[in-house]
């Protein structure tokens, strides 16, 4: 019978459709900064080596990634800007939030460097220097991780250059490689974290410029959803994966993972979560 | 007599105006013979309209059209009705007759026979397998006869069937007409063409511009014509608005 | 020129040395997108048929919808379809979010108005070359939509297939309720805007290349299985 060849091929193609089922997952909103670099690609495998959890890895923003763990769509979140953390776990969205790495944010740009920052001690001399030229400044501009610590740069500085969007600031709201494509076509200064600028190949007109300063420092935190709102959450599972990434074996993972040589991300774990 | 049932057929001030326009104006006569009724006329005349109710596929304005006392609906398997330019289904020969049967829900085990019978009939039994819109175009007539004949209509309705045709095929398509007449099947066909209504007709209706001028035996037509329009009409004379 | 040389001949590379990854990416968009024009194409077909052929309530409205939903952005459809799949949202608890089914589900949506608006298209042209034929041979309103959609069958394929060059083209609504999660809800798409937003221009325009090579292949296999189907019966 024909049909039996039918029934055939159209189960092998539903069983191949959805690969993972059956297999124990989390999901893990991370940034793009740590998806792009290639950081969790690197290191999932080793954690599911050991716990037989896959981790699936679903990159956005900081925000959006804040917002789909506050609606249950993720089982953890991997983020990096410190304010926003601390609201969505005293909101009851998050819970048991632990540092887990670091890394630092540079500003890149032309290398003529027409605002003059190669030779500023401050950073917030430095965005003083480009705001007081007028040059093109690239932003994220989508509510990211990176796109808030650049926001709050301008404000220590006593500075507001969203006034000047559309004039020499640009808000790409687009994610962080999106943005460096953008400002290298442009010839613009944006600031990027450290993992994402190293991992970036396409960055044939842009070169760091200016790095090294404390306010430039990039915290990295895992967060788990709180099950309360969301009882389908895989609080085990998310729960052993936090554990391993604080763990001696899990900072080790992340302090081998290399791009060109270079470390990209500095384990700085706790110990104990906060 | 067979046609019992389905004769006479009745024009009672029978009327259609379309946009402002009379195409068919306040036809009245009866149709009792068997045999074959040609109506006869110049294009423009309605020939093809006044078909069309008789297959119920056009409603008339005022008056009826009754084929012993019922109005006619489209589908309906005692009659069928033959276009001059048919439509055929993207399907073989046999297929498109297949789908006739199908649509009156004639039972799997008679429809071969019946194709058969009817691809025999009209010579096609050779092309059965071949796509229908690859026929040419006195094969597609004959196939279009087919499909009319193969339910074995009371009276088969054809308008203008040869139109299109070149001499052999024309020739081919009134034999077919003459045999399906004989088998006492009601014909009722519309033509603009004199010689075609002589070798098939034995009555004549004659319309001009909407008006049934005539109706009478095809004898009596063409040797006593009663009205100067029939008499210019057989003579080949142009017909002037009247 | 020289990035698309160089792109070009990563792309034959990847193609020949069958990078595993690759396959994987491949087979999920296919699998996604032709999965998605069947289900688009079980609603479009009788659906654009009935508006073509029948009168009833609504029939106006829907219409105008369909042709307006024909241009929808991608993104607003993943976006709508995330709100509904969300674990917060109505549908919430089957889980579906992330998955390759969401991504189904969402093309689905984004191309079967395409099936239906042509397919009305379609059967309406067809209609007015047969309905009167049909008519006086007998066939009933119910029993015309069958025989239109089957006569029609050679255009509907392409109808189908234009639904299927979007899908597959498509990145806004995948990437949102996929997720671009690597060997789960990774498609060509989403991993060309992964491989741009690295930087890996090269590679996303090797990916690129392939799509089209893919796309290119799929419609050749359907037109051609189309025509041999074609000349078997004119």
């Amino acid at each position: 019978m024909k049909y039996r060849l039918l029934k055939v091929i159209a189960a092998v193609y539903f069983l191949t459709l959805n690969p993972a089922m059956g297999n124990s997952f989390i999901t893990l909103v991370s940034t793009t900064s740590t998806e792009n670099s290639g950081l969790l690609d690197n290191i999932v495998p080793k954690f599911r080596e050991q716990s037989k959890i896959n981790v699936r890895v679903v990159a956005v923003g900081t925000g959006r990634a804040m917002k789909l763990g506050e609606m249950g769509d993720a089982d953890m979140i991997l983020v990096h800007h410190r304010a926003s953390e601390e609201e969505f776990v005293s909101k009851g969205f998050g819970i048991e939030r632990s540092e887990v790495m670091y890394n630092d944010f540079v500003i890149v740009g032309p290398p003529e460097d027409p605002a003059n920052i190669r030779y500023e001690n401050r950073t917030l001399d430095a965005l003083s220097q480009i705001y007081e030229h007028e040059m093109p400044f690239v932003s994220r501009g989508d509510d990211s991780g990176t796109h808030k610590k650049e926001l709050e740069l301008w404000t220590m500085a006593g500075l507001n250059a969203q006034q000047y969007s559309g004039n020499w600031y640009h808000e790409t709201g687009a994610g962080m490689g999106a943005t460096l494509n953008i400002a290298n076509a442009m010839g613009a200064y944006t600031l990027s974290d450290r993992g994402t600028w190293l991992s970036f190949k396409n960055r044939d007109r842009l070169v760091l410029l200016f790095e090294d300063d404390p306010p430039l420092h990039n915290q990295y935190s895992i967060i788990l959803v709180n099950p309360e709102h969301h009882p389908h959450i895989k609080i085990n599972e998310a729960r052993s994966f936090a554990n391993w990434l604080v763990s001696d074996q899990g900072q080790q993972a992340i302090a081998d993972f290399t791009f060109a040589g270079q470390q990209l991300f500095f384990p700085n774990a706790q110990s104990k979560h906060r | 007599m067979q046609f019992a049932s389905v004769l006479p057929l009745v024009f009672q001030n029978l009327g259609v105006s379309r946009q402002g326009k009379l195409l068919l104006d306040n036809l009245n006569t009866t149709v009792e013979s068997a045999g074959t009724t040609i109506i006869l006329g110049p294009n423009g005349a309605g020939k093809s309209l006044l078909l069309r109710i008789a297959h119920g596929l056009d409603l008339p304005d005022q008056g009826s059209l009754q084929w012993n006392q019922q109005t006619p609906q489209p589908g309906e398997p005692w009659r069928a009705f033959v276009f001059q330019k048919p439509v055929f289904l993207q399907r073989s020969v046999y297929a498109n007759l297949e789908y006739v049967l199908k649509l009156n829900k004639i039972g799997k085990t008679n429809c071969d026979s019946l194709i058969r019978e009817a691809l025999q009939h009209t010579g096609l039994a050779e092309l059965a397998a071949r796509s229908a819109r690859t026929l040419s175009g006195g094969e597609q007539q004959r196939l279009n006869i087919a499909r009319a004949w193969i339910l074995k209509p009371k009276v088969m309705l054809l308008d203008e069937p040869t139109a299109e045709l070149d001499p052999s095929g024309v020739a081919t398509i009134e034999m077919l007409i003459k045999a399906i007449a004989q088998q006492c099947t009601k014909i009722v066909m519309t033509t603009h063409s004199l010689g075609q209504a002589k070798r098939l007709a034995s009555d004549i209706l004659f319309l001009h511009q909407g008006r049934l001028i005539e109706h009478t035996s095809a004898n009596l037509f063409f040797s006593q014509p009663e009205t100067d329009l029939a008499k210019d009409f057989i003579a080949g004379k142009l017909l002037n608005n009247h | 020129m020289n990035d698309f040389s160089q792109a070009f001949s990563k792309a034959i590379w990847l193609i020949i040395q069958l990078d595993g990854d690759l396959i994987e990416i491949v087979t999920l968009s296919l699998q996604v997108s032709l999965t998605a024009v069947l289900i688009a194409s079980m609603i479009g077909l009788p659906l654009g048929a009935a508006l073509a052929l029948y009168r009833f309530f609504g029939r106006g409205l829907l219409v105008a919808m369909l042709n307006t939903f024909m241009g929808l952005p991608p993104v607003v459809v993943g976006l709508v379809v995330y709100l509904i799949l969300s674990r917060s949202g109505p549908l919430g608890m089957l889980g579906l979010l992330f998955t390759p089914t969401a991504m189904i589900i969402a093309q689905v949506c984004l191309i079967a108005p395409i099936v239906a608006a042509l397919t009305r298209q379609t059967i309406l042209d067809a209609n007015d070359e047969y309905h009167e034929q049909l008519k006086a041979l007998g066939a009933k309103p119910s029993g015309l939509m069958i025989t239109l959609l089957w006569e029609t069958r050679y255009s509907l394929v392409t109808n189908m297939f234009a639904g299927f060059g979007r899908a597959i083209a498509e990145v806004g609504a995948v990437l949102i309720v996929g997720g671009n999660i690597n060997h789960s809800t990774r498609v060509m798409t989403t991993a060309i805007a992964l491989e741009t937003s690295r930087g890996d221009i090269e590679l996303a325009l090797a990916l690129g290349i392939i799509l089209i090579m893919l796309s290119l292949t799929v419609t050749s296999v359907v037109m051609g299985a189309r025509h041999a189907a074609y000349k078997i019966y004119n």
